[in-house]
């Protein structure tokens, strides 16, 4: 127990005195969370929007009045004129247009779909605008909404009514910061080792491997802790994301997670040769998987079926997958079971292997 | 645990190969206690395939070993309590302190408490470095830390310490320094195993080894060796042996 306790301390003492490494490590998770909270936003504020308007009378001028009080439009222009319409959208000055015929309870909405996302969530919105009622006038009917057999739907939307897009990347922020510290620091650290000749010396030491190994892996999983905090706290009073079940069951399931990205870690230490390589190897081998294939920005589900097979082994689809049902839909360990298992899972599995290569490099 | 009079450690026909590769063909040699060991030889000669062998870090494919009693297949976990190893490739922690080095390596040898503090101050005092005891080890002269080093490998007075190649790199005064402290453990009673590519350290050594080509070609006291070859100093003893070796690096 000594010699782990002297083991641990020395590997503090190499977080501590890389001042730069240090500075990472604390200030990542704060500098993402605040990137995608503010600067990186998928919602939409203030788009330009210009009104063809052939109408011009109470109506159309009301609603105008609602676009322009709208966070979502700022108005840019309001014209006669249809070729200047296609004119504003050449020159990328509006994302959007709203054409009033003379008569009718139709309008039509025109929108700049080189960016889908964007102008699917523009087109909703100006949707929404359009169809709620006027006091003394009736709403319009969008020409791009069906009618539907006369049948209203009355939508509400669970666990994150506002829309925001905080509520899904939090907890991908999680998943992305718990490996990159875990995975990326212990794979580097133990190649270190391995690069120096100071591996050999350990291991002549009557310190075990598996000491060796852990008290390489402590001093990480501890940092890890402290970020979730730093992340939890952040977006709970920055950003108003709600807790909406058990803390303690979201800290063990991502003390579990970190795990499985410090087995991921060792595991890439008995590739990679080089301190360099181990850096590459957890920085596009593991990097691209969650942001790309982990749900945490593009819906797995519409992904084609390898891709979707693919995203089965990233660890991240499940703790993020976990994270929002407990963080987000405030459920119990019940509904969390699957994703526990398979996380359990992946750590013995990386363990057993790194082990098996571990002795095997010696 | 030392059983006296018989040898420290103990080699008889100890083989390693790597698929078709032989790189250690069936060496037997004795060390005995206190004994200074030179273990020479070209690089690719096998010198470092047959001390991972006795440090419990390889398996021998045939053969048999003991190191301080220990068997070499069975017990390897036992002889890592009663060695302490030191190469030239890695001497300490550059970006921890002095002190600090020193308590690590002490923890991980097993010692604690006041042993620990102990043994710390003895070691900084010997080797003068009571002033330096707060310096970054990436900020002390090479001699320095391989000394330090030295006296780090040996911090828990073990049965025998495997030096690999230990003076790489130094000048002659640090070199002749660091051999006054080999010679002290040695003094102490502890077995001293040592490669090294600098013939005048294998003058200072009681026997030497010389290893060509996976087998040990020559070994003897360095006068019997000179005598035996008719020449006048190791370097030519070492190179008229070397000179039969087939393989290369």
């Amino acid at each position: 127990m000594n010699q782990f306790l002297s083991f641990v301390r020395k590997e503090f003492c190499h977080i501590f005195r890389d001042v730069r490494t240090m500075l990472i490590l604390l200030l990542m998770p704060i500098i993402l969370v605040i990137l995608f909270g503010y600067a990186i936003s998928t919602e939409i504020r203030r788009s330009p929007v210009a009104v063809l308007d052939h109408r011009r009378d109470d109506v159309s001028f009301k609603r105008i009045e609602q676009f322009r009080g709208s966070e979502y439009f700022t108005l840019h222009t309001t014209t006669g004129n249809p070729a200047e319409i296609h004119d504003l959208f050449r020159k990328g000055e509006i994302k959007i247009a709203l054409i009033f015929p003379a008569d009718g309870e139709e309008a039509a909405i025109l929108s700049d779909a080189t960016n889908p996302n964007e102008a699917t969530a523009l087109t909703q919105y100006a949707t929404a605008i359009l169809a709620s009622p006027l006091p003394g006038a009736g709403p319009f009917y969008p020409t791009l909404m069906q009618r539907g057999g006369g049948v209203k739907a009355e939508v509400s939307l669970l666990y994150n009514p506002q829309m925001k897009g905080s509520y899904n990347f939090v907890p991908g922020v999680m998943g992305l910061i718990l490996i990159l510290i875990c995975a990326m620091m212990t794979s580097v650290g133990v190649v270190r080792e391995r690069e120096t000749g100071s591996m050999e010396v350990l291991l002549v030491s009557p310190l075990r491997p598996a000491y060796i190994i852990l008290a390489k892996a402590a001093p990480y999983l501890l940092i890890s802790i402290v970020n979730i905090a730093t992340i939890l706290l952040l977006s709970r009073f920055l950003l108003d994301v709600p807790i909406r079940g058990s803390v303690a069951l979201l800290i063990a399931f991502s003390i579990l997670y970190a795990l499985v990205a410090l087995c991921l870690g060792l595991f890439i230490s008995t590739i990679a040769d080089t301190q360099q390589a181990a850096m590459l190897i957890s920085g596009v081998a593991l990097m691209l998987p969650v942001v790309l294939l982990s749900g945490m920005i593009f819906p797995v589900e519409n992904m084609p079926w390898i891709l979707q097979r693919l995203s089965d082994v990233v660890p991240a689809k499940w703790y993020i997958a976990g994270v929002k049902d407990v963080m987000i839909k405030g459920l119990g360990y019940e509904s969390i079971l699957r994703e526990t298992g398979i996380l359990a899972l992946m750590a013995i599995v990386l363990t057993a292997i790194s082990i098996k290569r571990f002795n095997t490099r010696l | 645990m030392n059983r006296n009079d018989s040898p420290v450690i103990e080699a008889d026909r100890l083989t390693k190969r790597f698929d078709s590769f032989t790189a250690v063909d069936g060496i037997s040699f004795c060390v005995g206690a206190g004994e200074i060991f030179g273990f020479l030889g070209a690089n690719g000669a096998g010198k470092t395939t047959a001390m991972r062998m006795l440090c419990g870090l390889s398996q021998p494919t045939s053969g048999r070993a003991t190191v301080a009693g220990c068997d070499v297949y069975r017990e390897q976990e036992e002889i890592k309590k009663h060695i302490g190893y030191m190469s030239q490739k890695f001497s300490l922690y550059a970006d921890l302190r002095v002190w600090e080095n020193i308590r690590l390596f002490g923890g991980i040898y097993g010692l604690s408490g006041k042993r620990l503090s102990g043994k710390t101050e003895e070691l900084l005092d010997v080797l003068g470095l009571e002033g330096e005891r707060n310096t970054l080890v990436s900020s002390l002269p090479l001699g320095w830390k391989q000394k330090l080093a030295f006296s780090v490998a040996i911090i828990h007075e073990p049965e025998i310490v495997f030096l690999d190649e230990p003076t790489g790199g130094v000048d002659p005064v640090a070199r002749r320094r660091f051999w006054e402290l080999i010679m002290d453990a040695s003094a102490r009673g502890i077995t001293v195993f040592v490669t090294t590519h600098y013939m005048d350290e294998a003058e200072y050594c009681d026997r030497v080894s010389i290893m060509v080509d996976g087998r040990i070609e020559a070994l003897d006291k360095p006068s019997v060796l000179r005598d035996a070859c008719g020449v006048g100093t190791m370097d030519e003893v070492f190179r008229s042996l070397a000179r039969r070796a087939k393989r290369s690096e």
